[in-house]
């Protein structure tokens, strides 16, 4: 099965599709949903997710909840780097510092692991 | 209806890490979370660390799969353990290492590792409320673990380059090589070269632990 590792581990995919789950129902309950249309992520390259296993863990774990039926909408965005003084774009695949200003470069996208939205249906 | 949330999804384990984080600072405890791979000698690294300063109050709560052996090991070594038993879980949470310091002395401690479960990519996601991320790289793992585990090593404060007394035996390893694979992951890159078997470097952690200590103490103040 994909989403366990070469040691029978489970992948944290699962865990974060669990997280994900249980704040969607909070949602739909709190709000008297009958149902999950629709769920919007933003994850980032380095979010330290890998995006087909969490959809994996999501089409496995969402039977029989609220989710069952939501379709999963992904937006995914790349990975950024700037120095925090002169703001400028540091590139990806050298040294991550601003050789004007000399200092560490700052990860400003790239780490998200968020949920966005959700589409409920309300009677 | 749409609901707009934009929540961090690991918010839960974020709220818990952030309470763990909070009691390690009234305390003035240091709390390292110690990564790395199976076998890159985290456990050993410990057992040095606790024969150079033997009188240091130390602890440890070990991640182990389905094992006590880690905790075991560093009992030995006059390190106040407890495993935390993670069964099929890839990683610990910040909840894990809550429930564990309720049975375990941690106040009593001037520095707690927390030694995760042996695994490069999915103890990085997971805040547990530590002051410092530590992840013990072995140099029998080759040049671009930290090419190919950049999130691992993105979180680092500190990398400690374990196992160098074998570098002789390594002539395709260069320390240089992986430096320079780490300045394009970690913004501010730190390693540390030691040997649990020689005991090299161990005095540089040991000074880099002091430093971080006074760092947290200043916060406390």
């Amino acid at each position: 099965m994909m989403l366990l590792d070469e040691r029978g581990l489970r992948m944290h995919e699962y865990s974060v599709v669990q997280a994900l789950l249980e704040r969607v129902d909070a949602e739909a309950e709190a709000r008297g949903a009958t149902a999950v249309n629709r769920v919007q992520l933003r994850i980032g390259p380095l979010a330290g997710v890998e995006i087909d296993l969490l959809e994996s863990a999501w089409q496995l774990c969402r039977i029989h909840t609220p989710c069952e039926e939501a379709d999963l909408e992904i937006v995914r965005v790349k990975t950024r780097w700037t120095c925090p003084l002169c703001r400028r774009v540091i590139a990806i695949g050298g040294e991550l510092r601003c050789d004007r200003c000399g200092i560490p470069a700052q990860l400003t996208e790239g780490d998200e692991l968020v949920l966005e939205r959700v589409e409920l249906e309300v009677p | 209806m749409p609901v707009e949330i934009q929540e961090n999804l690991l918010a839960d384990n974020d709220r818990v890490a952030r309470h763990n984080r909070v009691h390690f600072a009234q305390q003035g405890v240091l709390a390292v979370n110690l990564m790395g791979s199976p076998g890159s000698g985290k456990t050993a690294i410990l057992e040095a660390t606790a024969r150079a300063v033997p009188e240091r109050a130390l602890g440890a709560l070990s991640g182990d799969l389905a094992t006590d052996n880690d905790a075991s090991r560093l009992t030995a070594v006059g390190i106040r353990s407890k495993s935390i038993t993670t069964g099929s879980a890839c990683h610990l949470d910040a909840r894990l290492v809550h429930d564990a310091l309720h049975q375990f002395p941690w106040r009593e401690l001037q520095l707690l590792f927390i030694e995760n479960v042996g695994n490069l990519v999915c103890p990085a996601v997971y805040d547990l409320g530590q002051d410092v991320n530590v992840v013990v790289l072995s140099v029998t793992e080759g040049e671009d673990k930290p090419l190919k585990y950049p999130v691992m090593f993105l979180k680092a404060d500190l990398v400690l380059l374990t196992k160098v007394d074998l570098l002789p035996h390594l002539p395709g390893i260069r320390i240089e090589v992986i430096e320079r694979a780490l300045a394009q992951t970690m913004p501010e890159p730190d390693l540390i070269p030691v040997s649990a078997v020689t005991g090299e470097g161990v005095d540089r952690w040991i000074e880099w632990l002091d430093a971080r200590t006074k760092v947290l103490a200043a916060v406390g103040d």
